[in-house]
């Protein structure tokens, strides 16, 4: 009887089954309940990609910001006279401050709108029609305006960069206006032109496509070369270089540049846009890139001047981070240790050796680390770039990475580079120079002989940065 | 009356200070000083440039004294401050016309 029983079952769990199956496509496509069930989903999942891209994105604006204060005023601050601490620090706080307004009104627009292949137009002015939802151009899974905020942060460093070329000597009233117009004429058109849509320099489509993963060629080429015109046409501070003006204090330029290297990582893998694996890479070149450096000027100062100074490891590992900005987000993490030896080996010979040789004041080696560092960076992008790490021009038919640099096959983007680097430093001369001379001969750029002995804080700010008497 | 200065090293001031209370001293006035004898500077280098430092930090003591104190308070900062190398420091001995005590107006040996 239980023989029976089971056979039965078993032919049920097999009729029915099969019955249903056949039925089945009789009774149409899923219901309207289900569709918006996926719907919501697909927006769920939406949700948590931007929740993990924004999160990282706005935590490495925090990062940027952090460079420019603490880290550039401590970093610079500590590297000039005692009497000079508060009027250095305060040409960088003053850039947080304008720049940010600036960038607000028109800034922004006119480096990411839509413009032409040189600048961007007006149509965001005020922020106009730039909300809360993604645009596609720029990191397409997070609100445009964490990209708007991220983005400032960005152009709040790159004139403060500059400020370490004319140390100790600029009023602060004419560094407000000179800065301030020259972030507007000179940066926003670089970062239109290779960020921005449309650019000429675009690596999506523009005529000379350039890689630039987080701003080798926009900050550091455009303000380091900046730096060079300003030291060139303002002249040495009064009693350079036979008067001794060391460090005032290396202890706060150590933790400025501990600081820099803390926050490139929001510099560099920020870029991203996204919290996935192009932040990571770009996260582990920066580390790889700042340690190699830091070794390489170590090494060229250990061998050249007997012993390996404090100033020397810092000033390395900013050579290796500045000089692998641009290619942080494009090479395989053995081609970020090159990339930072060789900063760290160009740069300081460029400090020791060639400023010496050509006698300009470049007080704080705005060009010898961030220009030259920024320009050899640019072109080993070219060599270097692997569409392993980032298929920047695409990806083929079969889905292999098109050839993206030198190390793919493509030397043509050495070429490319090249043309980013010579527009680079063309726009950082000559706006530069047409604004130094526009406000000198309007406000005058440099204190007088009296307020410069007296030093900026008391002159231009009525106050000493240390008082020991207190 | 005697005004007794000595420059010394930084490093010996601690030393002296005890044996001046020890020898008798009541007041003393430290400055932070900087300066060289024969004793040569160093060598820095920062970013490549060398930078001469001959000025280097130097401890001074001023004391004034009665006219009896004086060898004893010589042996007390010879004895605490010598170490034997270049860089150890002087004395300097010159006569002070008065010495007067802010708080209560008194003048002379009394006001030591």
């Amino acid at each position: 009887m239980f023989r029976r029983i089971n056979l039965l079952l078993l032919l049920a769990f097999l009729v029915f089954p099969a019955a249903a199956l056949a039925v089945a496509p009789a009774l149409g496509p899923s219901p309207p309940a289900t569709q918006a069930q996926i719907a919501a989903l697909q927006q769920a999942v939406r949700e948590a990609q931007t929740s993990g891209d924004n999160a990282w994105v706005l935590v490495s604006a925090t990062l940027v910001l952090l460079m420019t204060a603490p880290g550039l005023t401590l970093f610079y601050g500590g590297l000039v006279r005692r009497k000079n601490i508060l009027g250095t620090m305060m040409q960088s706080f003053a850039m947080m401050g304008l720049i940010t307004v600036l960038w607000a009104l028109v800034g922004y627009s006119l480096a990411f709108g839509a413009g032409n292949g040189f600048m961007g137009g007006f149509e965001h002015a005020f922020l106009r029609g730039v909300g809360l939802s993604p645009n596609p151009n720029y990191g397409g899974t997070i609100p445009e305006q964490s990209f708007m905020v991220y983005q400032l942060m960005f152009a709040i460093i790159t004139p403060a960069l500059i400020t370490g070329a004319f140390a100790e000597r600029v009023k602060f009233s004419s560094m407000a206006v000179f800065l301030s117009l020259w972030s507007l004429l000179v940066y926003c058109p670089m970062a239109h032109m290779i960020w921005g849509v449309g650019g000429m320099l675009n690596v999506a489509g523009g005529r000379w496509p350039v890689l630039d993963f987080a701003g080798g060629t926009v900050v550091h080429i455009t303000s380091g070369v900046a730096a060079l015109v300003c030291a060139l046409y303002l002249g040495k501070r009064a009693g350079y270089p036979h008067e001794n003006m060391p460090p005032h204090s290396m202890v706060l330029s150590f933790i400025g540049a501990a600081l820099l290297w803390f926050g490139w990582f929001g510099f560099n893998a920020g870029s991203a846009l996204n919290a996935g694996p192009l932040a990571t890479s770009a996260f582990i070149n920066t580390q790889f890139a700042a340690a190699a450096g830091a070794i390489g000027w170590v090494i060229s100062e250990w061998l050249q001047n007997g012993k390996p100074t404090a100033l020397g490891a810092i000033s390395g590992a900013v050579a290796g981070l500045a000089t692998v900005t641009q290619a942080s987000g494009f090479v395989q993490p053995m081609s970020a240790l090159g990339i930072g030896l060789a900063a760290g080996i160009v740069c300081s010979f460029m400090v020791f050796k060639i400023k010496r040789f050509f006698g300009y004041d470049d007080s704080l080696d705005a060009f010898g680390v961030h220009g030259v560092g920024g320009t050899i960076g640019a072109l080993l992008t070219g060599l270097l770039a692997s569409g392993a790490i980032n298929a920047a021009f695409g990806k083929d038919a079969a889905g292999k990475p098109i050839a993206t640099g030198a190390i793919d096959g493509n030397w043509h983007q050495v070429v490319n580079q090249a043309t980013g680097v010579g527009i680079g430093w063309l726009m950082a001369i000559t706006g530069t120079l047409l604004l130094l001379f526009l406000v000198d001969k309007t406000i005058g750029l440099r204190v007088s002989a009296a307020e410069e002995a007296e030093g900026l804080d008391l002159s231009q700010h009525g106050e000493e940065g240390y008082d020991f008497n207190g | 009356m005697l005004k007794i200065e000595a420059v010394i090293q930084p490093a010996k001031l601690d030393t002296v200070k005890e044996a001046l209370i020890e020898a008798g001293i009541d007041g003393m006035t430290i400055l932070e000083a900087r300066g060289h004898g024969r004793q040569k500077g160093h060598s820095e280098f920062y970013r490549g440039r060398e930078y001469t430092i001959d000025l280097l930090p130097k401890v001074k003591i001023e004391l004034v004294v009665n006219d009896e104190m004086k060898e004893k308070v010589v042996q007390a900062i010879l004895g605490a401050a010598r170490t034997g190398h270049i860089g150890d420091g002087k004395i300097f001995i010159s006569r002070v016309e008065d010495v007067i005590r802010i708080r209560n107006d008194e003048r002379g040996e009394n006001a030591i």
